[in-house]
């Protein structure tokens, strides 16, 4: 019986916590950003739309170069973390987490933006009109409203975190236990021509990832179905 | 339309369309360390013979999963001479057309003009955060770096500095935008003609690794392709071994 090595292990740990501190992190980020682009008359809208929507058009290398170039020693990012006490980003865990942010941003914010835009301004009229405070408003209207778009960003976010490849070769320095993620450790085992090893992980990435889509469709699915019963 | 024009027409088809038809072209693997020859190396052979090579760059045991596998090269100009042995073992290359077309020479950079002193003491020291190396699963340098590591007796303190390139030229990559203080790269990636382009070195010993002999082959595709037999030729020309002995290489 072919089990995991302690490595492939390792890397899917890894992966977990890398892909759960950056959802966490995009619902944080991501909720304000969503809100204020579904509810803005602002002409900086569409620009800032645009440049939330880029990871998904640029090449990953793309990203990744200019983090290695910003988050380095001689970048401007990298001197403001050295300022701090933290060093520069690159090869570094937290790093990882900030490059997945960025390359995951769309995943949180559009979904919640649609959720968001959805549920149009009459539910915030009817609780301002009953003195619910702003803060009030969001926790017990547009969350509960929104819950599929949180439910949606959240787990593609999640998943697709878990999925990224590019940027983590770009600034990851393939450390074990740091930054050498799922997918680079099987592109590891490919070009060491470690096959068989390639093999048990990529099978269950792609059980992984079926799995989640799945189970994401059948919840969205269901919930349309209620909601015109 | 007049036969002046129509000659002129044919003449203008003939130098857009035959050029490539006189000239053949080569598809040709190259292990990361040898980039900048090879391209200079291309400039030549274009010159000299219209034939023209496309480079493939990438860690030594990558290009040659991707040979294993099937890829469509001509010519491997490998870091070793195990993987071009084991092509000609595998009936992947000419037999008989391996050649060394440089020795390769492993260096300590710094981007940083003051960090590594000529003796590589600064691996003793706490002066280095990170430490860049390529992957010795693949890359012949990166194999060399561990055995450099392993006879200091720093092979357990640099472990935890260590960051791994997937070749040689993301190791310097590392190294030259300063993400890493300093790395362990190939000598050929920072000498331009003759001199230290940048930064600082330690020209690690020939006795801290075993030498690194680069050999090149002629794989099964490239047997009848007269632009892969003319990039033989010139690897072999002392005009092109001088090139390359510029680089830093020894032949």
């Amino acid at each position: 019986m072919p089990l995991l090595t302690a490595s492939d292990l390792q890397a899917i740990g890894l992966t977990l916590q890398v892909a759960a501190l950056t959802t966490f992190i995009l619902l944080l980020v991501g909720t304000p950003l969503a809100w204020w682009l579904a509810r803005t008359q602002s002409w900086l809208k569409k620009p800032i739309s645009a440049l939330v929507a880029m990871p998904l058009v640029l090449p990953p290398t793309v990203l990744g170069f200019y983090l290695l170039v910003l988050m380095g020693p001689h970048g401007p990012v990298g001197q403001w973390t050295q300022s701090l006490g933290l060093g520069p980003l690159p090869f570094t865990f937290g790093g990882l987490v900030v490059a997945s942010a960025f390359y995951s941003l769309p995943f949180m914010v559009q979904p919640l933006q649609n959720a968001m835009e959805a549920m149009g301004p009459r539910p915030l009229e009817v609780a301002s009109s009953l003195r619910s405070s702003p803060i009030d408003t969001f926790f017990s209207v547009v969350i509960p409203l929104c819950k599929p778009g949180f439910v949606t960003g959240a787990v593609m976010c999640f998943a697709h975190t878990v999925g990224e490849f590019g940027v983590v070769l770009m600034v990851g320095g393939n450390i074990p236990g740091v930054t050498r993620v799922i997918s680079v450790q099987i592109y590891d085992h490919v070009e060491a021509m470690e096959y068989a090893d390639a093999h048990r992980l990529a099978a269950m990435m792609l059980g992984f990832s079926f799995v989640v889509l799945l189970t994401l469709y059948s919840y969205n699915g269901s919930r349309n179905k209620g909601a015109t019963a | 339309m007049t036969l002046f024009a129509r000659n002129v027409a044919r003449a203008a088809v003939a130098l857009f369309f035959c050029t490539p038809c006189l000239a053949d072209e080569a598809q040709v693997a190259v292990a990361a360390n040898f980039a900048e020859p090879i391209k200079a190396i291309a400039a030549v052979l274009k010159k000299t013979t219209g034939h023209t090579i496309q480079i493939t760059l990438g860690a030594t045991g990558k290009l040659y999963a991707q040979i294993a596998n099937g890829a469509p090269f001509d010519v491997l100009l490998a870091a070793n001479s195990d993987t071009p042995t084991q092509l000609e073992k595998d009936g992947l290359a000419q037999p008989g057309s391996r050649f060394t077309y440089a020795t390769g020479k492993l260096v300590l950079w710094s981007a940083d003009t003051a960090k590594v002193d000529g003796k590589g003491e600064v691996l003793r020291t706490t002066g280095l955060r990170k430490v860049a190396y390529a992957n010795p699963k693949v890359a012949p340098y990166g194999a060399a770096s561990v055995e450099v590591m392993d006879k200091l007796g720093l092979k357990a303190t640099l472990a935890p500095k260590l960051v791994q390139g997937e070749s040689i030229g993301q190791a310097f990559t590392f190294a030259y935008t300063g993400n890493a203080d300093a790395g362990f790269v190939a000598l050929s990636q920072v000498l331009e003609g003759g001199k230290l382009k940048s930064g600082s070195m330690w020209v690690i010993p020939q006795n801290l690794y075993t030498p690194i002999q680069q050999d090149a082959v002629v794989l099964q595709r490239g047997a009848n392709n007269p632009a892969a037999q003319a990039l033989v030729k010139l690897l072999k020309s002392p005009n092109i071994k001088d090139l390359i002995r510029s680089y830093g290489y020894g032949i």
